[in-house]
């Protein structure tokens, strides 16, 4: 070992560099995303199989929409089976966009106490998340696009939209993947209290499946469920975007849409940053 | 240590207690079916009344058998368990409150935890840690590359931290703790499954940061190896008390009453009416004596024996905490009274 290169105690301390909070936020979502895309290529083989394993579900639900479609004299709720192949198209992304840190991960991160890690360095742990997830979205997004093609060329889809509807488009799967992200961080962290919150995220999954636009699209849903729909979360993180893309939607539901988003992500971060006070609290690192 | 008495402490524990409250079920399926109506716990106290205090500088053992409460102690400093009772201040802050300022100010270090990117270079690691602590990148620069020069890091800082041994990567996490030059380190175990050259240069290293930064570091090891080279302070605490808070020179006269004595005979004797005969090997004795007896043994055999050669050492460190610890399984023992030691 060298002597003599560690900076003496009459040295200022460097942490103590001034920069505005706003200017290192973006350092760090940036440091985040870049490493959340360095470590999502080297797996990029699996990234692709995992995508065109998650391909498959909207492929059934295509399928089984577009002959019911045919059987009803070529459309149903609007939808023709070329619209349906729209739909479930702009689907493969949103669902790919809106992968975020699961309850599973948090009972892992307890279970092996990586959580203690992420506890004693001066940042919230959901930066940390949202910013290595959202490296992997933009990795997802070229990704994707080869897929599209494909599925595409195979399915025909009928697909008329704007520019404006396409940047909303784009907006808004950003928008999701944060509302889901803080949706699930909320549900994470129970695991603070129980170490088991996978049971209540089964509730969650079910309830966002039929409620979210995943199964079908939302006009399908009888009139109760589309008005429970209304009160809830999840439409806003998955059917929204894709209607948004591939319509029908008005110009007025399309910004408004892009409101609720914004206001359901309050709302979330709200939840977030009053539950994480005490969720710390009860924190007992069970194995260190 | 002692000189650094007049100073405000770093770190100020005083009375600081930890009870978990756990879950507790008899075995079987009536037990589970009851615990459904009611559930019992039991409180299982894994710090009690804890008090000590750490002057800036200092560099303190803190030892203890498995389950004493020295890693529960180490989280309460560290902002990640909150203290049942008790009064616990580290550079002015209640670390329970977890301020961005006082983590900005410390590391913890776990040796059987990390904190790099698995699957990514070293360096990239270091990157994140700049962004976290808002380091200057000027600073950050110039502090990364002393601290790659001083821990020979050089040939591994390309690598993925997921192809580095086990020495590599704790290394690279010492240098990636203390980038943002903390001034309190607590280091849990640092050198847990290292290889003996690993070990040395590491506690090389901890002991040069501590020398030029002034830097306060309480310090967890079973190795005490670690201890003897960086601490002259030692805390022990078992059983959630702390048993001993002093000298580590001093721990050895307050609880190893004995020495050992080597005696190598130009010819075979019995040797049983000097001492405890420990160990026969051939012409050589070893004994074990009262430590006041020491030189009076010492002289007769000489004076008695015909002595090719004689050494005189105190009790080995790792015998003497054994001691302390047995000492404090007994009621009464000899480790409640030195609790009383004012520090």
């Amino acid at each position: 070992m060298t002597d003599a290169v560690i900076p003496s105690r009459d040295a200022p301390p460097s942490s103590a560099a001034p920069m505005s909070a706003a200017r290192a936020y973006t350092h760090l979502y940036w440091t985040l995303a870049k490493q959340g895309m360095q470590i999502q290529f080297q797996y990029r083989v699996a990234n692709y199989f995992s995508m065109i394993g998650l391909v498959i579900e909207p492929l059934v639900y295509l399928v089984v929409w577009s002959t019911i479609a045919r059987q009803s004299g070529g459309s149903v709720g609007g939808y023709t089976p070329e619209g349906f192949a729209a739909y479930y198209i702009a689907w493969t992304l949103v669902r790919n966009m809106n992968i975020a840190f699961t309850p599973a991960g948090w009972e892992e991160r307890i279970r092996e106490g990586t959580m203690s890690a992420l506890l004693v360095r001066p940042m919230h742990p959901v930066h940390y998340d949202i910013g290595s997830f959202a490296g992997w979205k933009i990795v997802v997004i070229v990704l994707w696009i080869p897929i599209a093609i494909v599925l595409s060329l195979i399915f025909h889809p009928s697909l008329q939209t704007s520019v404006e509807q396409a940047i909303v488009f784009f907006v808004a799967i950003w928008l999701a993947f944060v509302l889901r992200s803080l949706l699930l961080w909320s549900l994470g962290m129970i695991t603070f209290w129980t170490t088991r919150a996978t049971a209540l995220f089964e509730v969650y999954f079910y309830s966002e499946l039929l409620l979210s636009g995943r199964v079908l699209p939302l006009t399908l849903l009888p009139a109760w469920a589309r008005t429970l729909g209304n009160f809830l979360p999840f439409r806003w993180g998955f059917g929204y975007p894709i209607t948004a893309l591939v319509g029908p939607i008005t110009r007025a539901e399309l910004y408004l849409g892009l409101l609720a988003q914004l206001a359901w992500i309050a709302g979330a971060a709200l939840v977030v940053s009053l539950v994480w006070r005490r969720a710390v609290k009860h924190f007992t690192a069970v194995s260190g | 240590m002692s000189g650094g008495r007049s100073l405000d402490p770093v770190i100020l524990v005083r009375d600081l207690r930890k009870v978990y409250v756990v879950p507790e079920r008899e075995d079987g399926l009536k037990a589970s079916l009851r615990s459904l109506v009611r559930r019992s716990t039991r409180q299982v106290v894994a710090v009690e009344r804890v008090s000590f205090e750490i002057a800036p500088g200092e560099v303190v053992g803190f030892l203890g058998p498995n389950g004493a409460g020295k890693t529960t102690t180490l989280k309460m400093l560290s902002g990640l368990l909150h203290p049942t009772d008790g009064e616990v201040r580290v550079l002015g802050h209640k670390p329970f409150l977890r301020e961005r300022d006082y983590l900005q100010r410390m590391t913890l270090v776990m040796g059987n935890r990390n904190q790099l990117q698995w699957d990514l270079p070293v360096l990239d690691s270091f990157e994140l840690t700049r962004a976290i602590y808002r380091l200057a990148e000027v600073d950050f620069k110039a502090q990364r590359d002393e601290l790659i020069d001083l821990l020979d890091l050089g040939a591994i800082v390309n690598k993925p931290v997921r192809n580095l041994s086990l020495g590599e990567r704790m290394k690279a996490e010492i240098a990636n703790s203390v980038l943002h030059r903390p001034a309190v380190l607590f280091l849990d175990e640092p050198t847990l499954g290292l290889d003996v050259t690993m070990q040395k240069r590491i506690r090389r290293f901890l002991a040069d940061y501590n020398r030029r930064t002034g830097a306060t570091v309480l310090l967890t090891s079973h190795y005490m190896a670690d201890v003897q080279a960086l601490c002259k302070r030692v805390v022990v605490i078992h059983h959630g008390r702390i048993l001993f808070d002093g000298d580590l020179v001093s721990l050895g006269t307050r609880f190893a009453s004995k020495r050992i004595l080597t005696v190598t005979l130009d010819a075979p004797a019995d040797l049983t009416s000097y001492g405890e005969v420990i160990e026969t090997s051939e012409s050589v004795v070893t004994l074990r004596v009262e430590r006041r007896d020491t030189a009076a043994v010492t002289a007769r055999l000489l004076a008695e024996q015909a002595v090719a050669d004689l050494t005189v050492e105190d009790v080995a460190i790792e015998d003497v905490i054994e001691m302390v610890f047995a000492s404090g399984d007994e009621p009464g023992g000899d480790a409640h009274q030195s609790s009383s030691i004012p520090r």
